[in-house]
């Protein structure tokens, strides 16, 4: 399967931001910091093959979240997503 | 995928060459694809690769004239850090000591830059003295996109985020820079052979 085909959309990190935010976090909306384009986290692009995982901007396609797990621990940059907007739990 | 499945992708070697494989790892026979982004699509015609920073004048070759210097091929053993090793590679590529002939610098540190806007940090010692390439060749044939083509860059002794796919060029640092991975989570040095994953090994 090529990268592009690996393409996957923002359902497949549900399970890992439910693991970091404990609650359902699909329907949120992220605000991208290069773009400003506002997507819901179910619709964002993911990037699962790779040494974390890579969430990018539907748009404009820069880097809106990385998520690495290892020894225990997550490690969540998200520098490059301004707002995440989300309803109480 | 998930992680437990990892292990059971690649065929394990036997003991003989178990000095080769680093702790942690398993060998592949097949050759992951790992990417973080869209693969770019690069134009040969406007292509450049440049070694900058601390140097008086920024150095730059065309694709041509990458090409056209004195080639290198290796056979090296590599080590991903989501745990598969690959074993004799062959790369074919120009030796970054060739590409740092006659740079005179004060920069201790090297940030690699990719299209896509990857980059990783490297000391520069660790890129010198026949460690690392700029290769465009694995296994006798050009260099796949998937696989960082037309140009990867590769530092084998290292994990193997550290070989960047892709590669546009050198950024000669006085300081270490934290890379793509290495901002968030992943070792500054990434040494296999000592297990230096993540942050705090
Ligand atoms: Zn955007």
């Amino acid at each position: 399967m090529t990268v592009e085909e690996r393409r996957l959309d923002g359902n497949a990190i549900g399970g890992l931001l439910r693991e970091i935010f404990t609650m359902e976090m699909t329907a949120a909306q992220a605000t991208c910091a290069g773009c400003g384009a506002i997507n819901a986290v179910g619709r964002v692009i993911v990037y699962v093959d790779a040494p974390g995982t890579v969430v990018r901007c539907p748009e404009c396609e820069s880097v809106l979240m990385r998520i690495v797990h290892g020894r225990g621990r997550y490690w969540v940059d998200m520098s490059g997503t301004r707002s995440l907007e989300f309803a109480e739990g | 995928m998930g992680f437990i499945s990892r292990g059971f992708r690649g065929k394990r070697r036997d003991v003989a060459s178990s000095s080769r494989v680093p702790p942690g790892q398993y060998v592949v026979t097949d050759f992951p694809v790992l990417s973080a982004g869209p693969t770019p699509r690069v134009n040969l015609d406007k292509w450049t690769f440049t070694i900058e920073g601390e140097i008086d004048e920024p150095k730059r070759w065309t694709w041509k004239e990458l090409i056209a210097l004195p080639s290198e091929t290796v056979t090296k053993d590599i080590h991903c850090v989501t745990k598969w090793s690959k074993l004799d590679t062959i790369w074919k590529g120009v030796s970054v000591d060739k590409l740092m002939d006659g740079v005179d610098t004060a920069a201790e540190f090297t940030t690699i830059f990719s299209d896509g806007g990857y980059t990783t940090n490297l000391p520069l010692d660790d890129i010198t003295g026949n460690k690392a390439w700029v290769v465009y060749e694995f296994d006798g044939q050009p260099l796949p996109p998937e696989h960082g083509g037309p140009v990867r860059f590769l530092v084998p002794h290292l994990y193997f985020w550290k070989s960047a796919k892709w590669v546009r060029g050198i950024r000669l640092e006085k300081e270490d820079h934290p890379g793509f991975w290495e901002s968030n989570g992943y070792n500054m040095y990434g040494d296999p052979w000592r297990e230096q994953r993540y942050w705090g090994d």
